[in-house]
């Protein structure tokens, strides 16, 4: 039981890893008119609605420390915006089944674009920039755009990943009882 | 019997022979041509085989040997496009001679889509630190914002949170150069409060660096300008400049190696400032740790700047504010403060050893 524990977590950090280093190195040149896809919020996001809040959160808070260490003004901003669009989505863990793939598509959706409203505000909006309109027809909505587009095939993954270490989780859990 | 009385015959009378030779003709000189015809079918059928075989062979080492060559050829213009890319860099290091920079690569970007700033990576170890100015391609990118053993962050002149002091080559006229986040995408960034005297700046005319920032080495090209018009209230003008670097396409920059600060010799006014108080080589140690920047204090603000505001209010603000821009004041702080005697001829000709020069014993650890 232990083991498989560990391994949950190793994958798990490597999964944040991975993605965070694909979002800082393969993304950026894959940007569409300048825009890229936030593979963070979908990682944070599915983690939240397919773990529940607690690996929600914890995913989340991970994810945006990693961007606050290397690129951000203060530690820990993003690590809060991730931990909360983490818990948020854990709430919705009653809600979700595998097989329905709208709900992850609106929820990583809905994350998205409330991100985007949350740094606009605190990052740009508190210095005076006040064409909303325009940050939200040239970052947010493509950014929403292509995070879901990515997300169709992102999602599979992690969720495939999830399922091969429950399917462990149960087959161990088995043995022991 | 018979046969022997054929080869009498036939030895007696060569003409014997005869009606058995067409006979022969006739029956088996055809079989046997057939047999031939079928053998040599035979052995050029299994020929075949072998030939094909070696061709086979062949073509496999030839399409072995092709990927080897395409693998080769790759790498080769890959190495020739690199060459190419650092030759230019280098003409820029022949342009910008004065200075001395480090080479480095971009290893990461920022992972929004708010912010562009970027990670390189060379960092403390080799000898860069927060606040030096970052080139590329014919001119300026951005400015070293934190530093690691072997990393340092970037942020670039485009961020929309960048500010600088730039200045019109031809006519010295200073006006900030802002990033905007609205402008990326048509590769433009604004330039602002510039005199509206009778100095005519034309569109294409290029935006330096300007004497007066607390940041940026001077004479460093930011672009070209290319839209200008006179504000409403007549006494400034405004408008856009496209900056020389292609920020898209950035792999390789060049970390110009000595800082604004140390250049001025501000920071060894702050150095001098730091010994007066506490009275003591110690104290003096401390300071030139802090503008090396290891020490703890200015990390936190991520500028060299940062740590010695405390002592000058005059400063406080500009430091603040990231880049720095009420140029002019603070520029007349760096200036007044030099007036200590000592801090004239050290600011000018070893700027580089600013921080090493009043106390050598305490460099070291600083580092």
């Amino acid at each position: 039981m232990k083991g498989i524990k560990i391994k949950r977590v190793i994958v798990t950090a490597l999964a944040v890893c991975v993605c965070y280093m694909l979002q800082c190195t393969l993304f950026p040149s894959l940007a569409l008119a300048s825009v890229k896809p936030n593979i963070l919020i979908i990682l944070t996001a599915s983690y939240g609605f397919m773990r529940g809040p607690k690996d929600g959160m914890l995913v989340g808070f991970f994810s945006g420390l990693l961007t606050d260490i290397q690129f951000g003004n203060i530690l820990g901003f993003y690590a809060l915006i991730y931990l909360v669009a983490g818990y948020v989505n854990g709430l919705f863990e009653q809600m979700y089944y595998d097989e329905d793939i709208k709900l992850p598509l609106a929820l990583v959706g809905a994350t998205e674009f409330i991100y985007g409203l949350v740094i606009y505000l605190l990052m740009f909006m508190l210095r005076s920039e006040f064409d909303f309109l325009h940050y939200l027809r040239h970052i947010i909505i493509p950014e929403l755009i292509y995070t879901i587009v990515v997300t169709l095939g992102l999602y599979p993954l992690i969720l495939f990943i999830n399922h091969r270490l429950d399917a462990e989780e149960k087959r161990s859990a088995g043995k022991f009882v | 019997m018979v046969c022997i009385l054929l080869m009498l015959l036939s030895v007696f009378y060569e003409k014997t022979a005869g009606p058995f030779k067409v006979l022969a003709n006739l029956t088996v000189i055809p079989m046997q041509q057939g047999f031939n015809k079928v053998g040599s079918l035979l052995i050029d059928v299994s020929e075949n085989f072998g030939t094909l075989e070696e061709a086979r062979k062949l073509n496999k080492s030839l399409q072995a040997q092709i990927d080897e060559l395409i693998m080769q050829n790759n790498n080769l213009q890959e190495e020739k496009y690199e060459l190419e890319r650092l030759r230019e860099l280098y003409k820029l290091d022949q342009n910008y001679a004065e200075y001395e920079k480090v080479g480095a690569r971009v290893i990461s970007k920022d992972p929004g889509n708010w912010f562009s700033s970027f990670t390189i990576d060379k960092g403390s170890l080799n000898g860069i630190r927060v606040d030096m100015n970052v080139i590329a391609g014919s001119g300026l990118v951005g400015i070293v914002t934190e530093v690691g053993p072997t990393w340092a962050t970037v942020r670039s002149i485009i961020d929309d949170s960048s500010n600088m002091g730039g200045m019109v080559l031809s006519t010295s006229d200073t006006c900030i150069v802002r990033g905007d986040l609205s402008l990326i995408n048509d590769g433009k960034m604004r330039f602002e409060q510039m005199e509206n005297n009778d100095n005519k700046v034309e569109v294409g005319e290029q935006i330096v660096t300007s004497h007066i920032s607390d940041k940026y080495l001077q004479g460093i090209l930011i672009g070209y300008v290319s839209e200008v018009q006179v504000d409403s209230n007549n006494l400034t003008r405004s408008g856009y400049l496209t900056p020389v670097v292609n920020f898209k396409k950035l792999q390789e920059v060049l970390v110009i190696t000595k800082t604004k600060a140390e250049l001025t010799g501000t920071d060894v006014t702050q150095e001098d400032a730091g010994a007066a108080e506490p009275a003591g080589a110690e104290a003096g140690g401390d300071a030139g740790g802090g503008t090396d920047a290891e020490g703890g204090q200015p990390a936190e603000n991520g500028a060299g700047e940062g740590a010695p505001s405390g002592n000058e209010p005059a400063n406080g603000q500009p430091a603040e504010n990231g880049a720095g821009e009420s140029a002019p004041s603070e520029n007349g702080a760096g200036q007044g403060a030099p007036g200590d005697a000592a801090a004239g001829p050290e600011g000018t000709d070893s700027g580089g050893e600013g921080p090493s020069g009043a106390p050598p014993a305490d460099v070291p650890e600083g580092e």
